[in-house]
């Protein structure tokens, strides 16, 4: 083929800019249908059909309680880990049903990255923090082990401010480092996809500007959904948003769209800020 | 109407004094007593507290001053301490980690077994002894003895020894060491468990990587604790290993041992003289506190060095 690359990127953008995320076309990586999530008889979810394309930032954005982290912690089932939940309906990754039987739920967390609200390093040095995972997924040698978590922290925008102390504890970075260190432990061992839930919201704001930053730089690489609690940082970062309200979505589109000219009031009322 | 509002006190605050003055005799009291007992122990036990008493044997005469020694007692004491240790250590630590990590917050069975661990620390000491005698003496033991050495008449396994005195001691400390670690489990944050398990992690490989490390002070203070509890402790080892006397060192598991809380029994109640045996009873008590002390000592820099080590780095 001769297609230069120039043309098609352009093209896709202008297709996400203004197409319906749920519209057949190009399939979405992630692909949720009719899904209702239990916890014991409260119900978090009701229903939820969505897509998310690969390779873009998709904002999750709602009122607190509305199911927006609930559904996010489905795509790497870590509601597995709460007693007494249910659910009903699809959550396809790639093609595949990703809580059937067959699915190992660790090759799962390995395609799917998580990064949490409250950072959570663990206790041990800023490289053994990275080197955790990668050795537990078979990386033994020490130069490549070198070498990734350069690379990953590198990408998370954290390598010129921790490279002369490696080796010293991961607890005694700052709030926005110690999540940028998570960011890195996360992309180290290459996942498709990084969750991301409320990941600036304890953070201030030259942290959190960091952080959007590297969600930016992140989405050549990776498909990317945000839970934000922000609105402004939804509408700068993001290319599509999903608002959801009491467990439903409302409505999800372009970000774009969602925040000049959303379709349903409610919409218009939390974006505008009129309650929430 | 005086619409200012004062803040002078009104009266002397007496309820305050009286509660202050009530609650500080209460504190001093303890303080008291354990001054009085230190006191009196090393007054009486401090004038036959020797280098040759404490390196000596009871080969000679153990209720005499000049020719009486405790290194055996020290010995064995020591050994049933650090043998129960590792007995109780691993089985209470694996338990707890079942009770936080594995089963459920709330079914029949994690309440069950709450509630045989809260009953376990509830059961007086001599019941232990007891069930040291006929549990692992009688029914371990002499089990073992029937099927491992048939043509025997002589008992190896089903006989008094430290190895059952220590595995007495161990199911008696297992609640302080299984209540300890479910506090240290419990304190780790859950956000880190998860940090892990979201990055493809095991839920193993989480606990043995991520948790219990962290853990490992608060497992320390279960073990220190089970220490202190069972270096003074009498009763269990009465009937499961404890001897009057021996000529020479226990040398293997099935051995019996001297113990220093029952010889100080011993020398109480069994002298010839009393008066003459006063003042090695006595500093045979000092060397039951400091060894106790000792033991603790050694944990607690342990487990200091462990947090300093956290702190630091990795």
């Amino acid at each position: 083929m001769t297609e230069s690359i120039a043309p098609k990127v352009a093209v896709e953008f202008d297709a996400l800019d203004s197409a319906e995320p749920n519209s057949p076309g190009a399939p979405p990586l992630i692909l949720t249908a009719d899904l209702s999530l239990f916890y014991g008889k409260n119900q978090a979810l009701k229903n939820i059909s969505l897509g998310v394309r690969e390779k873009v930032v998709t904002a999750f954005i709602g009122p607190s309680g509305c199911g927006k982290s609930t559904l996010l912690r489905c795509f790497n089932r870590m509601n597995d880990l709460i007693d007494g939940v249910r659910t009903e309906g699809l959550v396809e990754i790639a093609g595949q049903n990703i809580n059937s039987r067959e699915v190992d739920v660790i090759e799962l967390r390995k395609r799917v990255g998580m990064v949490f609200q409250r950072s959570n390093p663990f206790l041990k040095s800023i490289y053994e923090n990275i080197a955790y995972a990668l050795r537990l997924h078979g990386t033994k040698s020490k130069s490549h082990l070198d070498d990734i978590i350069e690379k990953s922290l590198r990408q998370a925008a954290l390598w010129e401010e921790v490279k002369d102390r490696l080796h010293t504890s991961a607890l005694g970075l700052s709030g926005g480092q110690q999540q940028r260190l998570c960011i890195a432990r996360a992309i180290a061992i290459r996942p498709e996809i990084i969750l991301m839930d409320e990941p600036a919201s304890a953070l201030d704001p030259i942290a959190t500007a960091k952080i959007e930053e590297l969600i930016f730089d992140l989405k050549r690489d990776f498909t990317i959904v945000i839970v934000t609690h922000n609105m402004q940082q939804a509408a700068r970062i993001s290319d599509f948003t999903a608002f959801f309200y009491l467990g439903e979505l409302i409505e999800y589109d372009a970000t774009r769209k969602i925040f000049t000219n959303p379709a349903k009031k409610q919409t218009e009322d939390y974006v505008t800020g009129r309650f929430g | 109407m005086n619409q200012k509002r004062q803040f002078t006190a009104r009266r002397f605050a007496f309820s305050s004094f009286f509660f202050t003055g009530v609650t500080g005799l209460a504190s001093f009291l303890i303080i008291a007593m354990l001054a009085l007992i230190l006191g009196n122990i090393l007054y009486n036990g401090m004038g036959a507290l020797s280098w040759r008493f404490i390196t000596g044997g009871t080969q000679q005469d153990m209720f005499d001053v000049n020719k009486a020694g405790v290194l055996p007692m020290v010995f064995g004491t020591a050994a049933r301490v650090i043998l129960m240790t590792l007995f109780v250590l691993p089985i209470g630590v694996i338990t707890a980690i079942y009770l936080t990590e594995y089963a459920s917050g709330h079914t029949g069975i994690t309440r069950f077994i709450r509630g045989a661990v809260s009953n376990l620390a509830g059961v007086p000491s001599i019941v232990f002894g007891l069930f040291g005698l006929g549990f692992f003496i009688h029914f371990v033991g002499q089990n073992m003895d029937s099927l491992l050495r048939p043509d025997d008449p002589k008992p190896l396994w089903g006989k008094e020894a430290i190895l059952w005195a220590s595995l007495t001691l161990a199911v008696m400390t297992l609640p302080v060491v299984i209540v300890a670690t479910e506090e240290a489990l419990r304190a780790i944050p859950q956000g880190l468990r998860e940090g892990s398990l979201a990055l493809g992690a095991t839920k193993l490989q989480t606990i043995v990587r991520i948790v219990l490390p962290q853990a490992l002070p608060g497992i320390m203070t279960g073990g220190i604790l089970a220490v202190s509890r069972a270096a003074g402790e009498v009763a269990p080892i009465l009937m499961t290993g404890a001897a009057y006397y021996m000529a020479s060192l226990p040398r293997s598991l099935t051995d019996k041992f001297m113990d220093l809380g029952y010889h100080v029994f011993i020398l109480s109640t069994q002298s010839p003289n009393i008066e003459q045996t006063r003042p090695i009873l006595y500093a045979t008590v000092i060397v039951l506190l400091l060894l106790t002390f000792a033991l603790n000592f050694v944990a607690i820099l342990v487990r200091a060095h462990m947090r300093k080590q956290m702190r630091l780095f990795a």
